[in-house]
């Protein structure tokens, strides 16, 4: 595929790959990110992976999770199966690791919200 | 009875940044936020997919994420705040009835923050025949069962209605294993943004029916399909275009309505046009100290604007409390939507308070190459080009000092679309 749609912002830039020679071009990204984030998606589309991980003992028994840097688009099912698979004790801050390196990506699986201890009474 | 200068109602981005505001410009800190919910944080909790903050942090985070940054800023504060507590009444005299595990209790207000956000259609409000089986929800519904309780809804799934929700629901209900049959939308376009229908259904195969309907939901304990069929552009079924879609889930998701049940009690004037109360520029509603934000006040597809938005009406909400002979009624100009804009917001404009305002419209239909104006007394004090309008994403506009100093007052200010026929030519 030639074009693709930017999804960094909701803008959604459309940008297209050209080849004149040897050189490669692209043309339609609004900013430095979005012609780094082109150049990714032609060769190696990667995504972000949010969802959520059971958590024993918190006010609240899911805790919303995701990859810290976004992760090749084809491992997103295999990172889920392993996430399903785990379960934190509360407390939980923000930014906690839950999953260091998931599949080898250099990405890690961090906590997206702050979860304290249920209170037992 | 309990009094407080501030009381805002609804804890969710919009009451959180309103409350901040408020709280900063008040010399007597006494401030209130109360919220139905277990928790502070509204909608964004169940929010749990990347795309809020980007223009407010200038960073991508989750709904949760962003919802922590102010939920931190009011706990250091010493903003008071109840949850797990119901406004069930509001009346002019700005006081206001609570219930929780305590009890009913009455408080009084200086000032009130509306910022109750917005509820769902439902599967009613778009009237399609058949039984009622289990199985059928509204995607924020669908959304909270499975992000925040964590069941699992179904097994195949139909979702009707493609703009945001629609679609994020679509990949989360995919990566938990729940395969989607199809979006089907009854417009010729979605109203969700680009970035979602890559991102949530060109991802994962999904198909997007556009111009496609569901006549009907089969099944009588639980869903068991439904019949869709292709539509022309009055919305009519194309015969024999019919097809069945074999499902045991179907979310609906066709809009939002801001929650006004208590902004009426209070005596707040509604516009049509957003289902939220009409405002000036200082947010004020037509109930006097009553202000209004956030997605009570029209839905928003971006936090960031609800969070700007709400801050304004904070600031203004604490001014009130000091100086509240600078809101009078007869201080007004209107400012009016007219042919191609849907709506606009603040629909009106108080002169007392002339500071680059921001006006957030919508158009009603999908255009091309149009030119936004903005008209008073006969003149057009502002011109944009746009090469490309849809009714699924908010427009906004600066009245910048410059634009101000040139409004006549005795005069509605008008906001129109017209086609572009001056080339090259912009003002503003
Ligand atoms: C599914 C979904 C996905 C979205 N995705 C994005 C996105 O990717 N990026 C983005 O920027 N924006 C997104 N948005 C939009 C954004 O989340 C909203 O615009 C924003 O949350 C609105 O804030 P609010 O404070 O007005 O309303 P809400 O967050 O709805 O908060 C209102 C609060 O008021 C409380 N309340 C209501 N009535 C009462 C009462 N009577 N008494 C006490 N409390 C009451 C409610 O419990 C709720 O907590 C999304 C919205 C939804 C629904």
């Amino acid at each position: 595929m030639d074009k693709i749609t930017c999804i960094l912002c909701p803008k959604g830039c459309s940008i297209e790959k050209k080849e004149e020679g040897n050189e490669i071009k692209y043309i339609g990204y609004g900013c430095s990110r979005g012609l780094e984030y082109a150049k990714d998606e032609f060769t190696q589309p990667k995504r972000i992976l949010t969802t959520t991980i059971h958590v024993k003992d918190g006010e609240i028994e899911f805790l919303p999770v995701r990859t810290d840097k976004p992760i090749p688009k084809r491992l997103l099912f295999d990172a889920m199966a392993i996430l399903r698979k785990i379960e934190v004790t509360a407390p939980v801050k923000v930014g906690f690791v839950v999953v260091k390196n998931i599949l080898d990506t250099g990405a890690d699986v961090i906590a997206t919200r702050k979860v304290n201890r249920k209170s037992s009474f | 009875m309990h009094e407080y200068s501030l009381i805002v109602i609804g804890g969710g981005p919009a009451g959180l940044a309103a409350a901040l505001k408020s709280f900063e410009n008040l010399d007597d800190k006494r401030v209130l936020i109360i919220e139905r919910d277990k928790f502070l944080g509204g909608i964004l909790n169940q929010c749990i997919h990347p795309g809020f903050g980007l223009h407010y942090f200038k960073k991508e985070l989750t709904g949760p994420e962003y919802a922590q940054r102010f939920i931190e800023l009011v706990e250091k504060s010493g903003i008071e705040y109840l949850t797990d507590t119901h406004v069930i009444d509001i009346n002019p005299g700005r006081e206001v009835t609570i219930v929780n595990k305590h009890g009913l209790k009455k408080l009084k207000a200086k000032a009130i923050v509306l910022a109750m956000g917005a509820r769902e259609r439902t599967r009613g409000a778009v009237q399609i025949p058949g039984t009622r089986p289990a199985g059928i929800f509204t995607a924020g519904q669908a959304q909270r069962f499975i992000n925040i309780e964590g069941y699992k809804i179904g097994k195949k799934a139909v979702i009707v209605g493609s703009g945001d929700i629609g679609l994020i629901m679509a990949r989360r209900l995919t990566l938990e294993g729940i395969e989607v049959k199809a979006v089907v939308e009854i417009m010729p376009y979605s109203t969700g943004l680009r970035r979602n229908i890559v991102q949530c259904l060109e991802d994962f195969g999904i198909p997007l029916l556009l111009s496609h309907k569901v006549v009907k939901i089969h099944g009588k304990e639980r869903v068991e399909g439904v019949t869709i069929s292709a539509v022309d552009k009055d919305f009519k079924e194309i015969p024999a275009t019919e097809r069945f879609i074999e499902c045991d889930t179907v979310l609906f998701s066709v809009g939002l309505i801001p929650e006004n049940e208590l902004s009426k009690k209070a005596g707040v004037l509604l516009d049509m046009a957003t289902g939220g109360p009409v405002v000036d520029n200082t947010f004020s509603t037509t109930a006097r100290g009553i202000f209004a934000c956030g997605n009570v006040l029209h839905v928003h597809d971006l936090v960031d604007n609800v969070t700007l938005e709400a801050e304004t009406a904070g600031k203004y909400a604490a001014l009130f409390c000091k100086t509240p002979e600078l809101f009078q009624k007869d201080q007004l100009t209107n400012i009016i939507a007219s042919s191609g804009i849907k709506y606009v917001v603040p629909q009106r404009l108080n002169k007392n308070f002339l500071e680059p305002t921001i006006l957030r419209y919508r158009v009603d239909n999908v255009y091309h190459n149009k030119v936004v104006t903005l008209i008073n007394s006969g003149r057009k004090l502002l011109r944009i080009k746009k090469q490309h309008l849809t009714p699924g994403e908010m427009e906004s506009l600066t009245l910048s000092e410059k634009i101000l100093s040139q409004i006549d007052f005795s005069q509605d200010i008008i906001l129109k679309l017209e086609d572009n026929s001056l080339k090259g030519e912009i003002y503003g």
